[in-house]
């Protein structure tokens, strides 16, 4: 088990006074919230910081972990010294407001049976639903055309008999139905949490994200494609192939297209009921001047053009 | 210890015309009629009509709820803060699915 060091995820001495910490919760809380938050691994970030808040928020818990001593290095292997919690009692248990999401070992180790103590209608006997879960599944684009099976592995909180909180790995497939879209939920009936005295199991609510797509955007249930473009295919008008997710399709060109000019194909973004639109954007691609010919043939239409690009800018 | 599902499950697309019920939105958010009316009135959550004697609500609000809950929550906002935090996240969501959109080479 390695050593945590709460105070230096909370990036405060260890001396700070309470008042710091709390506002040092506060700031990390909001830079981590999953909710919030654009940065990689906020959530388990949200969750480390949260344990350490856990900790040192409670003068009982704070003073408990800091006569560990401060010699320890964070990640550094640590067992805890026989009776180390001795005349320090934990009341009320811990996990306020942490939304029984499991610690991490070394905090279950040292805490962990300050909340089997305090801990709430262990063993009550009462009858209650299971509690809905949520969790994020990331699909490619393809799938939603095409529907899929997808393998999710889920992280499930789970109360030992003992009173801890372990995480249990939890495999499911799904099928990804045709024309979902980018933030719609999957309900799966019956597989969220299990009842309480007989009581029926929650949902799990599986929402959709996309994986980016090397060639596709995708905006609601349209998607946009960038072509690339010759000038002589822009200006004349050209068919040309064009790749969907659902097979090559043939596109014209009109004359006298211009870059950025958006065609539609429609019906050909995501399917469905209300199937959305695929948006080809044309991207004029100019060919090099490397070659002697090429060169003349710029020169040409330099000279033959008569050609302002900055016309309306009023700089001629 | 892993646990191996071998049968594939099937679920329901929940989709913008959806609508829950104001007792299936407590339960599913595990709160009383009293949080949902609270949210209601900070127009966090809006009716989409009346079932019988109770309301009902679109389904997007199962989130809006739940988010709202984790915000006041974790970062010690009121009601008025989630609110107000739900809708800048909402606007940030609509701006970077257009950025998306417009492709990452013009942004």
């Amino acid at each position: 088990m390695e050593y945590k060091d709460y105070y230096k995820i909370m990036g405060v001495a260890r001396d700070a006074t309470q008042d710091e910490i709390k506002r040092a919760y506060r700031k990390l809380a909001r830079k981590y919230h999953p909710d919030v938050s654009e940065e990689a691994d906020a959530e388990a970030h949200f969750k480390e910081v949260g344990e350490a808040y856990e900790v040192l928020k409670d003068p009982e818990k704070r003073a408990a972990y800091d006569q560990l001593g401060a010699q320890w290095q964070a990640g550094q292997e640590f067992k805890p010294p026989p009776d180390w919690d001795e005349g320090f009692e934990f009341r009320g248990g811990g996990y306020t407001g942490a939304g029984g999401e499991a610690f991490s070992d070394f905090f279950e180790t040292l805490f962990g049976q300050g909340f089997a103590r305090g801990g709430a209608g262990a063993g009550a006997a009462f009858r209650m639903r299971g509690e809905d879960r949520r969790a994020k599944v990331l699909i490619d684009l393809e799938d939603s055309y095409q529907g899929a099976t997808r393998k999710i592995s889920l992280h499930v909180p789970e109360l030992t008999g003992d009173g801890h909180v372990r995480t249990r790995e939890r495999n499911l497939s799904v099928r990804i139905p045709r024309g979902i879209r980018q933030g719609q939920q999957i309900r799966l009936a019956g597989q969220g949490g299990s009842g309480l005295g007989g009581g029926e199991a929650g949902d799990l609510y599986l929402e959709v994200e996309f994986r980016e797509h090397p060639l596709y955007r995708v905006d609601g249930s349209d998607i946009y494609l960038d072509l690339p473009v010759a000038p002589w295919e822009a200006a004349l008008g050209a068919a040309v192939k064009v790749p969907t997710p659902s097979g090559i399709v043939d596109l014209k060109i009109p004359a006298e297209s211009n870059q950025g000019r958006k065609l539609r194909l429609k019906k050909r973004g995501i399917p469905g009921k209300d199937a959305g639109d695929m948006y080809v954007v044309l991207q004029i691609t100019l060919p090099p001047a490397h070659s002697e010919d090429a060169k003349a043939l710029y020169q040409r239409m330099k000279e033959q053009l008569g050609f302002d690009p900055r016309a309306r800018l009023g700089v001629s | 210890m892993d646990e191996q599902d071998t049968q594939i499950l099937s679920g329901q697309i929940l989709d913008e015309t959806m609508e829950i019920t104001l007792v299936q939105l407590c339960q599913s958010c595990a709160v009383q009629a009293e949080t949902i009316e609270a949210m209601m009135e900070q127009g966090i959550l809006e009716p989409s009509g009346r079932r019988g004697r109770h309301w009902c609500f679109p389904y997007a609000s199962v989130r809006r709820t739940s988010v709202a809950l984790r915000l006041q929550e974790d970062l010690g906002v009121n009601l008025a803060g989630a609110a107000l935090a739900l809708e800048l996240l909402e606007r940030i969501d609509k701006l970077n699915a257009r950025l998306r959109a417009i492709g990452p080479e013009r942004t």
